[in-house]
């Protein structure tokens, strides 16, 4: 690398002395040739993978992804060979990992939202008529099993069938059933006719998408059905139910003779509205957005959910928030004994995995059985997750117990890094030590604390697993005719709506999570603008 | 050194970067013809693989055709497969649940096989859940119900009626006569068997034998009964039913000897033997004049509708895991009865086994129609009520009212 040039830092705005000065020592430190082999060495590295990545991108003909790889590789060995270009060489890998674990993932969100993604709409509709005309295969009621073997006659494939009564014949797709005479017959079952070569098994498999097409008319009259083999060695009388009209787009069914067509929703739909399923992926605007708010099961007990998750995230913010600090100021005073032990004592909670110990929560606070009642109450009946009220003090309980290890860690590592002098220039000044903390220490702690706690209200504000865990939303009130319980946050309400029993719906799940993500994003920049007020105090 | 660092950093990044990117697009692998000499891809219950890979190897040797055995986690078995089909990425044949049926025939995923006259083979309640809307598309292998384990030691015989169960039990001298699982948001499948005593089924059935969701049984004259009975036997009454009883709390009392009764299925048969109870496995007491159906739950294998072999995925499961020497091997590893009935009545010599068949005898498929997803989210909570006082017939007709609602 070579050694930063005046212009590069003419380049840069007025960096003062000390910058440049860095700049230098940090250009200098990796000037050296070994940290120039190292650098070769690792680049090498990404080269050779985005190399081989582009030869498999290449050869599958994905052509997106293979510009993308192919830019990034390019960007990312201008920005490691070029000199200078300091705070690129920084931000680059952060940019890249920020791109594809956040943008990606929201972006991919936000697409799924405008679209019918959800259980019969899995698709795309080759794939939704290929399905419904294989399930449309009735067999025809009383035919028996025909032993069957697949032959070819220049590169026509037909299929020699011996019926139940050990009769012979042959029929290809557009040949119906001939009697045959002089097929050569093994065990009852006909293997092979003069002018034919039979299959073996492998060329059999080796032909599945042939033998899978094949139809073979029983006789002249449709109505008799057609004989095909699922496995190469029986095959059955099978009609269709549906017919598939390619050029008007129409699916009709035999039966009933009610045409479905495309009516643009996603799937082939009657004329009285009846959506023949599966369907497929399309796009539906803003569709899922407007069902958000006019679906009956969302509607109802929108408010009530939402003036709880707040009460849910903030209550849950502050409680971990006082009770760390609380901590944090007793463990850090010289006087207490035994610091370190209490100190690691404090943080286990933090180091159980959350749902483990939400779920041990739920064993120890059931009504009859658990521990809580059981042995500390001698046996009282308290409904603690059964309640409507109860059950939201326990998730707030259980929430304070898991979240305050956290807010204990950062406040005493904040709490650490306010110098001694401060307090005690302030005792010299006659300050009680209310007036020191509330004064000095608070404002100083909630420059560095005061972002984390806009990270924790983001994430109580998403807590599905405690919710899920502790009390699964409940309990849920039997008059009701909603599945949402009197703990369920929105998106653990959301989950409910979105994947009920057997419907998946992620069109509108997903239209859900960018309808939070805008709430508390809008919620996370209110509040670091108002914190921008506290880094003043610096 | 700095530097040194972030280089590190943006090699991982690229290699991240790089390799996710391609793993998205793998997708088209199977699309390539002249890949396609015959492989096929089988995800399996990470807990059944090891029966399934002489099965596997056996069948490449017979046919030539390599069977790649995939280990899947049983909980993610079927939302991967649902959303892995459509991409190209899916397997060729995968094993599931016969309650899966109704989301996956919905979402396309999934070919309809014939058993042809292998049909006659399997057990009659294994054939009627692998059918869906009147078309086959599972091969059963084996089939799970509930029934009554009775701690030998404690009561001799085996219990004629509900009552006559409770008697014995309480006679017994343990803390409780009966246990089964529940919980706060109730739990209708274990409750199911008293339900259908009192001739309450959840659907009734249409001209095929399938379930029929425009004709809901459960809110019948029968329905209220059970839950007059229900409530009776709950906190109000006679207290033998507690929402309190969790899976883990019922299993406790019953391998500690605590209780003298426990309906539940084969899955808790090993914890009970090897806490030592001298085990017998008996039909559900009915508390009423009917027999006490459970739901069978049938696992079994399905072929994806986008396998691009067909051919080799159906007679892999039609004509070589339906027979009685592959299914017998599967039952050793999951000692649950097989569905083929020739491997099932092999498997019976076990008294357990027999137990739990004959029991299934009389099971009923749990519905795999979509509209069963609107059933479960009331059915529960309604259940639960009643069994902690509700008045039982308000409770019971307002479920059905909702669910009626739901299913639209």
């Amino acid at each position: 690398m070579s050694i930063i040039t005046d212009e590069d830092v003419a380049n840069e705005e007025k960096p003062n002395r000390r910058q440049r000065q860095a700049a230098r020592i940090a250009e200098a430190a990796s000037a050296g040739l070994k940290a120039i082999l190292v650098k070769i060495i690792l680049l090498g590295l990404v080269d050779a993978i985005a190399l081989y990545a582009l030869f498999v991108l290449f050869a599958k003909g994905q052509w997106i992804v293979f510009g993308l790889v192919l830019a990034v590789t390019l960007i990312v060995n201008w920005i490691y060979f070029s000199p200078g270009k300091l705070p690129a060489k920084y931000l680059t890998p952060g940019v890249i990992f920020l791109v594809i674990f956040q943008i990606f993932a929201v972006g991919y969100t936000a697409y799924i939202g405008f679209t019918n993604y959800s259980t019969g709409h899995n698709s795309d509709k080759d794939q939704a008529v290929s399905a419904l005309m294989s399930s449309a295969l009735e067999r025809v009621p009383d035919s028996p099993t025909y032993a069957v073997t697949v032959v070819d006659r220049v590169g026509t494939l037909s299929l020699l069938v011996t019926d139940p009564d050990g009769d012979v014949s042959i029929g290809s797709n557009d040949e119906p059933l001939q009697r045959v005479s002089d097929a050569t017959v093994e065990g009852g079952k006909a293997v092979a006719a003069a002018g034919y070569t039979s299959l073996s098994f492998q060329d059999v498999v080796a032909r599945t998408d042939e033998i899978t097409k094949m139809a073979v008319p029983y006789s002249e009259d449709p109505n008799d059905g057609s004989l095909r083999t699922p496995d190469g060695r029986n095959a059955y009388l099978y009609l269709s139910t549906l017919v598939y009209d390619e050029q008007a787009g129409t699916m009709t069914n035999t039966g009933t003779g009610v045409v479905y067509s495309d009516t643009g929703e996603g799937a082939f739909t009657s004329p009285d509205g009846e959506a023949m399923l599966p369907g497929w992926r399309i796009n539906v605007g803003f569709d899922n957005f407007v069902r958000a708010f006019t679906d009956e099961g969302i509607r109802g007990p929108l408010v009530s959910v939402t003036i709880w998750t707040f009460f849910f995230a903030g209550i849950s913010v502050a409680s971990t928030f006082l009770l760390g600090l609380f901590l944090a100021i007793v463990f850090n005073d010289l006087r207490m004994k035994g610091r370190k032990f209490y100190r690691v004592a404090m943080i286990l909670p933090y180091a159980f995995p959350a749902f483990l110990s939400a779920l041990v929560w739920a064993g120890m606070l059931s009504e009859s059985f658990g521990f809580i009642n059981q042995v500390l109450l001698g046996g009282a009946q308290i409904p603690w997750l059964t309640n409507e009220w109860l059950a939201k003090f326990s998730i707030l309980l259980v929430n304070l117990w898991l979240g305050f290890p956290y807010m204990f860690l950062v406040c005493t590592g904040a709490l650490q890094s306010i110098p001694e002098e401060l307090q005690e220039a302030a005792t010299v000044d006659g300050a009680s030590p209310w007036a020191v903390f509330r004064l000095i220490k608070l404002p100083l702690l909630l420059v560095s604390v005061a972002p984390l706690l806009i990270a924790s209200f983001a994430f109580n504000f998403n807590n599905f697993n405690l919710i899920y865990m502790l009390t699964g939303g409940g309990p849920r009130d039997a008059e009701a005719s909603v599945n949402v319980g009197a703990t369920d946050i929105l998106i653990s309400m959301v989950y409910k709506v979105a994947f009920t029993g057997q419907t998946r719906d992620y069109g509108l799940a997903s239209a859900f999570s960018i309808i939070i993500f805008i709430l508390v994003a809008v919620i996370s920049i209110i509040s670091f603008r108002k914190t921008k007020a506290l880094e003043d105090l610096n | 050194m700095v530097k040194k660092n972030g280089l590190l950093a943006a090699g991982a990044v690229a290699i991240v970067a790089t390799l996710a990117l391609a793993g998205c697009s793998a997708g088209t692998e199977k699309a390539d013809p002249a890949k396609n000499s015959g492989s096929l891809t089988v995800w399996v219950d990470a807990e059944r693989i090891d029966a399934l890979k002489d099965a596997a190897a056996s069948y490449t040797d017979e046919t030539g055709v390599k069977v790649k055995l995939v280990s899947k986690d049983n909980a993610k078995l079927k939302d991967d497969f649902i959303q892995q089909v459509p991409s190209g990425k899916g397997p060729d044949v995968t094993m599931g649940a016969h309650d899966w049926l109704g989301e996956l025939v919905t979402n396309g995923v999934v070919a309809p096989i014939e058993l042809g006259d292998k049909a006659d083979g399997f057990l009659d309640v294994a054939v009627n859940a692998s059918t869906y809307e009147g078309k086959t598309y599972m091969l059963p292998y084996a089939i799970e119900n509930l029934a009554l384990l009775r701690n030998a030691d404690l009561v001799k015989t085996a219990p004629t009626s509900y009552d006559d169960m409770i008697a014995k039990g309480t006679a017994s001298g343990v803390k409780y006569p009966f246990v089964v699982e529940q919980g706060a948001d109730g739990n209708p499948y274990h409750l199911y068997p008293f339900q259908t005593s009192f001739g309450a089924p959840v659907f009734g059935t249409d001209a095929d034998g399938g379930y029929d969701s425009t004709k809901l049984e459960l809110g019948n004259a029968g329905g209220v009964e059970f839950a007059t009975w229900l409530g009776s036997q709950g906190k109000k009454g006679t207290g033998v039913f507690n929402t309190e009883i969790t899976g883990d709390i019922a299993k406790d009392a019953f391998t500690t000897g605590k209780a003298a009764f426990w309906l539940t299925g084969p899955w808790n048969v090993g914890a009970a033997k090897e806490a030592g109870i001298n085990l017998a496995v008996d039909t559900i007491a009915p508390p009423s004049k009917d027999a006490a159906q459970p739901f069978a739950g049938v696992k079994g294998f399905f072929v994806s509708e986008q396998s691009k072999n067909k051919v080799a995925a159906n007679d892999f499961l039609v004509n070589y895991l339906g027979t009685e020497a592959v299914q017998t091997e599967l039952f050793k590893s999951g000692n649950i009865l097989p569905a083929l009935s020739a491997s099932a009545e092999a498997a019976s010599a076990d008294p357990i086994i027999a137990g739990f068949a004959a029991v299934g005898a009389e099971a009923v498929p749990m519905p795999a129609i979509p509209a069963m997803g609107q059933v479960w989210q009331f059915w529960g909570i309604a259940q639960a009520a009643v069994i902690n006082g509700a008045d039982p017939a308000a409770t019971w007709t307002k479920l059905s009212a909702d669910v009626t609602k739901a299913i639209g």
